[in-house]
């Protein structure tokens, strides 16, 4: 840590290796709860098969000595095997996908068709009067996909939250 | 009737040999046998427990044994206090029992205590069967979601072959890195079904290892520090107590190496010794004026097993200004969280220290001597300040002061030790005798003094006092209580009786929560909003009620006597000083107050500012 301390708020990427057992998400998540940090978003699924291990991705903020707080206090779970700073520790690649489902008619739905077609988004159900498309990418690029589409009869979106892998040969 | 050919009946007598001869292997035992099985595998010799209607399989297999005593309690939070001073005074893993529902919510308030002290316990808790888990059944509860947040760990065992590994990994989480409490909830169909039995695992644990070694860089640069320092201040914690008395003995090492001046929490005291010249006393918020100031003005602070704890640092950003400061911690987390710190260390305080102590004798460089004498000229400047004076009136039918009562029971202890070979523990509940137990009761060895520091929980003493003696069948067990506190747990009283523990009460009695009434008077206008301790029972009688022995002073030359007689009593004993009920407890930081804004107290002709203490803000208002 570096001394005096760095007040300046910043994101962090932080994935979690922990042992494929109950409870331990509401471990995660009341660990973030009770202590006050900021959860901007969290995935959790298996990454090995028979009941192994899962991999949690958590996106939160705060000053580096919170970041560092919040590191600490989740390696000191019991089940958890390894905790990574993504944003930290080198290079990494975020990415979630999220389905956006726009209803309207006429000029609107051209004009949600022809951004979904710049933003690389797919059809992936289609009707008279709404479309679902299916987008994938770093939050902000949904973020933005997201905002065009408000005016354009916006109706509803689900999002995974974010998955991410440092780059290179590091793994976690 | 058919005629079977001897071959058919050998065939039998064959098989049935063979079963025999496979028994000892295969056989399997009910869940509640393999439970107790493993705990004696643990070295579990005494459970603090309660019954009910989920736990009645474990205690049928305890009525079947006698491996390990079951010391029935009165109240299940008293079960996990009475846990808590057995393992504090031993520094073993406190094992508990209690039933499902009412037994587990009941316990949560110890398990939380232990959690915040890091004490070792084991809290097994009856469940519904695993079938009727969720549906609301009879004494049902979320138990494993109810104490997450108040446990190092929790487990659910819902398949039998789980449960001894569970048990197991159990133990090993709640003594190993910083210790805690950890819940093993037990559905009853696991403790009636057959289960198997697995040794003690060889092999580390999957994913909780962690760290006890130092590194040697952080050591080395340590040492620089501490070289360097011409103000040096030492600040050890019960994270010292925890590791044991290698730990201690480290300590004591090195304090004695450096001649460094040395400071205890509340939970560390004992480590070093209190009575040696280079111990400055408690700090924080009751700490003495020395102690609290060496740790403003220092430049190195050394933390061994302390978390920078609020009631420690008061006001965050005066907190030692200008030091640099190296923290040694079992627990990661605990580095950087209140208080950035330079040189973190991450280890068991005894490798830590040990390595310390090494790394000083084969560093060259010359310690600052002149520089240090002169910071303990300074030091002792403040001592003579003496902030723990009091005066107290000898005349016959004088009030007691209970700093005098604390004083006088430490001496007669003493005399009481150096005569009969017996050794003093001390526990207490919550409130200002337990900071005046701190200040005017002195020890020199750890693990005599059971007391609830993180999490402040009245009612604490007298179990913690119970499973002391439990574990110390000689010793003098002596709880320092309030006339408030000890109403919270004074059910086990009957415990006391039951297992004929010589556990004495030392009420101090000052007809208030005196705590509560000093914050009222130095934060509130004086404005005594429901702290009068109205209707108190005769603790006399009370005493009597349970077989014990009920002992009141109501002045001070009856103190001394009733001091004697308490310790010589062979039964229980209730002793109530009645004490002067509006003393205060000084020196104090108020909450939210930098260390040198420290009140003394009257003796030192401190008077309140517009009927408020010195040092107080509204910010500071609002802590607690
Ligand atoms: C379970 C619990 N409830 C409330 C408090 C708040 N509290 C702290 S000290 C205190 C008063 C204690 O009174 P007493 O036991 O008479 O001790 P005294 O301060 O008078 O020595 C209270 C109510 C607490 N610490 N624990
Ligand atoms: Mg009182």
């Amino acid at each position: 840590m570096a001394y005096p301390p760095d007040l300046t708020v910043r994101s962090a990427t932080i994935a979690v290796l922990v042992e494929n057992e109950a409870g331990v998400l509401a471990r995660v998540i009341g660990l973030f709860s009770g202590r006050g940090y900021n959860i901007d978003s969290l995935t959790v699924a298996p990454v090995e098969g028979d009941g192994g291990r899962s991999r949690i991705n958590i996106v939160t903020s705060g000053t580096p000595m919170v970041i560092e707080q919040i590191k600490s206090q989740l390696d000191r779970l019991v089940p958890v095997h390894r905790v990574s700073d993504l944003t930290q520790d080198g290079p990494h690649i975020a990415r979630e996908m999220a389905l956006v489902k726009v209803i309207g008619a006429g000029n609107h739905r051209a004009e949600a068709l022809r951004l979904a077609d710049a933003f690389r988004a797919r059809v992936v159900d289609a009707t008279t009067e709404s479309f679902v498309f299916e987008m994938t990418g770093q939050t902000e690029k949904i973020d933005a996909f997201v905002d065009l589409m408000r005016p354009l009869g916006l109706a509803e979106v689900s999002r995974t939250g974010v998955a991410a892998i440092a780059r290179g040969k590091r793994i976690i | 009737m058919t005629h079977r050919s001897a071959k058919f009946y050998l065939s039998r007598i064959m098989t049935q040999t063979e079963t025999l001869q496979a028994a000892p292997v295969t056989v399997l035992q009910s869940g509640a046998e393999v439970l107790l099985r493993a705990l004696k595998d643990q070295g579990v010799e005494v459970i603090f427990g309660y019954p009910g209607g989920a736990v009645l399989p474990i205690y049928d297999a305890i009525f079947q044994q006698n491996a390990i005593r079951h010391i029935l309690v009165r109240h299940e939070q008293a079960a996990v206090h009475a846990a808590e001073g057995y393992a504090r005074s031993t520094g073993r893993v406190g094992c508990v029992l209690v039933t499902s529902g009412p037994g587990a919510t009941n316990a949560v308030t110890g398990l939380v205590d232990a959690l915040m002290d890091s004490i070792p316990i084991v809290c097994l808790t009856g469940q519904v069967p695993t079938h009727l888990i969720g549906n609301d059944a009879f004494q049902e509860a979320d138990t494993t979601g109810i104490t997450r947040p108040a446990t190092k760990h929790n487990y659910l065992v819902k398949k039998s072959e789980d449960l001894a590994r569970v048990v197991h990994e159990a133990f090993y989480v709640a003594r190993s890195g910083r210790p805690g409490p950890v819940v093993i909830d037990l559905p009853k169909d696991i403790l009636i079904n057959k289960a198997p039995y697995s040794e003690k695992p060889e092999t580390p644990h999957r994913s909780y290892r962690p760290q006890t070694a130092p590194d040697a860089g952080q050591i080395a640069k340590a040492v620089a520090l501490l070289k360097g320092a011409r103000r040096p201040v030492i600040y050890t914690g019960g994270g010292v107590i925890n590791a044991g008395d290698r730990a201690t003995a480290a300590l004591i090492k090195l304090v004695r190496k450096t001649g460094f001046p040395t400071t205890s929490t509340l939970m560390g005291l004992g480590a070093y010794p209190s009575n040696d010249p280079l111990f400055l006393g408690m700090l924080g918020m009751h700490g003495t004026y020395e102690a609290n100031l060496a740790m403003h003005g220092c430049d190195v602070m050394l933390n061994v097993g302390a978390r920078f704890d609020d009631r420690v640092t008061g006001r965050l950003n005066a907190f030692s200004p200008d030091s640099r400061k190296i923290h040694i911690d079992i627990d990661p987390s605990s580095i950087n969280k209140n208080v950035p710190v330079e040189v973190p260390i991450i280890a068991d305080a005894t490798y830590a220290l040990e390595a310390l102590c090494d790394a000083w004798d084969a560093d060259d460089a010359k310690p600052h001597t002149a520089d240090l004498a002169s910071w303990w000229a300074e030091i002792e400047v403040w001592r003579a300040v003496k902030c723990l004076k009091f005066t107290q009136t000898t005349a016959k039918g004088g009030i007691i002061k209970p700093q005098h009562a604390i004083q006088r029971l430490y001496d007669i202890t003493r005399e009481n030790e150096a005569k009969t070979g017996q050794q003093t523990y001390i526990s207490t509940e919550v409130g200002q005798h337990q900071m005046w137990a701190a200040q005017y009761f002195r020890f020199d060895q750890p693990n005599r003094w059971m007391t609830s520091g993180g999490l402040g929980t009245m009612g604490y003493g007298l179990p913690a006092a119970m499973g002391v003696q439990i574990a110390h069948p000689e010793a003098l067990c002596i709880d320092i209580a309030g006339e408030a506190s000890i109403l919270m747990n004074i059910q086990e009283m009957a415990t006391l009786a039951q297992y004929r523990l010589p556990v004495k009460v030392f009420i101090l009695n000052n007809r208030y929560m005196g705590m509560v009434r000093q914050w009222q008077e130095l934060l509130h206008g004086s404005r005594y909003s429901e702290s009068y301790s109205e209707a108190l029972p005769d603790f006399v009688k009370l005493a009597d009620a349970f077989h014990g022995v009920g002992m009141r002073a109501t002045s001070v030359d009856e103190l001394d006597d009733v001091i004697r007689a308490m310790i010589a009593e062979p039964r229980a004993v209730i002793a109530e000083i009645c004490v002067d009920e509006t003393e205060n407890c000084y020196p104090m930081i108020p909450s939210g107050a930098a260390h040198n804004d420290m009140i003394l107290g009257p003796e030192h002709g401190t008077a309140l500012q517009n009927g408020r203490a010195a040092g107080l803000t509204d910010e500071g208002l609002v802590l607690v």
